[in-house]
C-alpha cells in the first residue's frame, strides 16, 4: 500500500466565497506545485467545476474525487464525494430541489461563476448557493449515501457552521463515513474533548478559497491505488486503508 | 405560570405535551445555535428557536428547560416527538416569527 497526500476540501471560484484565480485549471496547477496527489473541489451546494477539474487533473497526473459541500437545514456544513458522472448530475438535481432559491446579491456574497479551462467565465449560477437544504443533516447523509456515495460531516471545530456549533453534540444516529476537523485544530485536542470521534478516520484538509492556501493542511490516504472503491475504504479505515495521524 | 397556562395566554399549538405541562416556567431563552443553549441556558426556561434536530430534545432535557417553543409553524419529525414524549419535554408550536414569539413571552412573564 502506499500513502497518498490528498486535500478534499477546496473551494473554487463558483463559490461565493471562493477568490477569482480559483479555476479548475489554477487549483490543479498548485496542487501539483504542492506535490498534493489527490484533490476535491467542494463547492457550497454546486458541482459545476467538478468535472472540468478532473479532466484536467487527469492530464497532470492529478486524482480528483467529486465532491461538493452540503449545508444542511440546521446550518452545518458537510462534505460529500461522489464517483461517476451520473452520481454527480443525480446528485445535483437532488440540491436542487432542496434548494430555496433565492437570487444571490453579487454586491454582497460575491460572484458565482463557471468557468472553462482557459478561466473564460462560461456563466453564473443566479441562485444563491448559501441557504441550507430542505433537509436534516441525517436526511443529507441519507441520500448521498442512496447515491452511493461518501458522507463527512465539515470542520465539525468550528463556531461557524461546524456540526458542535450547530447541534451541540455528535447526534447518535448520524450516519457518517469520516469527520473533518479544521486545520486551525489540533486533532489530539479535539478527539479528547469529543471521544465518540474516535470513532471515525480523521480528514485535514486546506478548505482553499485562495490558492496559496491549497495544501496548508492535508490527509495521508493509506491505499493501494487511486480508485473510488480504495478511497471508501481508506475513509472508513476498513481493510488496512486509512487516513494516517498527520 | 406553568406551561399550561401559557399555551392559553400564547395561543400555543401543543406538537408534544403528554408530560411536563404543569412545570414552573422559570424565564426564556432565545437561541438557533444548540452549543449555545447548551452553555447559556438556565434550569426552567421556556426555549424558543427554529431547529427541530432531534438533538433539540436532549438538550432540552440536559439543561431541563420547560418547553420549546418551534416558530414559523415549524413542526418537528414523528421521532423528535417520540423522544420528547420519553424525555417528558413539551414541544409548542407557534406561526409567530421568534421577534414577535419573544416578545410575547418576555411581556408575560414580566407582567
Amino acid at each position: 500500500m502506499k500513502s497518498y497526500r490528498a486535500d478534499l476540501h477546496i473551494h473554487s471560484v463558483l463559490s461565493p466565497c471562493g477568490d477569482l484565480d480559483m479555476s479548475p485549471g489554477n487549483i490543479v496547477d498548485r496542487a501539483v506545485q504542492k506535490g498534493i496527489e489527490i484533490i476535491a473541489v467542494t463547492d457550497h451546494n454546486h458541482t459545476g467545476h467538478a468535472k472540468l477539474t478532473r479532466k484536467l487533473g487527469e492530464a497532470k497526473g492529478i486524482w480528483v474525487v467529486y465532491g461538493v459541500e452540503l449545508t444542511t437545514k440546521e446550518e452545518v456544513h458537510c462534505l460529500a464525494f461522489f464517483d461517476t458522472d451520473e452520481q454527480l448530475d443525480q446528485l445535483q438535481e437532488a440540491v436542487n430541489s432542496h434548494l430555496p432559491m433565492i437570487n444571490n446579491d453579487i454586491a454582497i456574497f460575491g460572484h458565482q461563476v463557471l468557468v472553462d479551462e482557459e478561466e473564460k467565465i462560461l456563466s453564473e449560477i443566479t441562485h444563491s448557493l448559501y441557504p441550507g437544504l430542505n433537509l436534516d443533516i441525517s436526511e443529507a447523509a441519507q441520500m448521498v449515501h442512496q447515491l452511493g456515495g461518501m458522507f463527512v460531516p465539515a470542520h465539525v471545530d468550528r463556531q461557524m457552521n461546524g456540526l458542535y456549533a450547530q447541534l451541540g453534540f455528535f447526534p447518535e444516529e448520524l450516519e457518517a463515513d469520516a469527520v473533518e476537523i479544521s486545520w486551525r485544530t489540533d486533532t489530539r485536542s479535539m478527539m479528547g474533548r469529543h471521544p465518540e470521534l474516535s470513532r471515525y478516520q480523521i480528514i485535514r484538509s486546506s478548505d482553499a478559497h485562495f490558492i496559496e492556501d491549497i495544501g496548508r493542511a492535508e490527509s495521508k490516504l493509506l491505499m493501494n491505488a487511486c480508485s473510488f472503491v480504495e478511497f471508501r475504504m481508506a475513509l472508513r479505515g476498513e481493510q488496512g486503508r486509512k487516513v494516517m495521524e498527520s | 405560570m406553568t406551561g399550561r397556562q401559557l399555551i392559553e395566554k400564547m395561543d400555543l399549538k401543543v406538537l408534544q405535551g403528554s408530560s411536563g405541562l404543569d412545570r414552573e416556567i422559570a424565564g426564556g431563552y432565545v437561541s438557533d445555535l444548540l452549543s449555545d443553549v447548551m452553555g447559556h441556558a438556565q434550569e426552567g426556561e421556556v426555549w424558543i428557536t427554529l431547529q427541530s434536530h432531534i438533538n433539540v430534545v436532549a438538550i432540552a432535557s440536559l439543561k431541563e428547560l420547560a418547553a420549546i417553543v418551534l416558530v414559523k409553524g415549524i413542526e418537528p419529525t414523528p421521532e423528535v416527538l417520540a423522544r420528547a414524549e420519553e424525555e417528558e419535554i413539551p414541544i409548542l408550536g407557534t406561526r409567530l416569527s421568534t421577534f414577535e414569539t419573544a416578545g410575547k413571552l418576555f411581556n408575560i412573564l414580566s407582567a
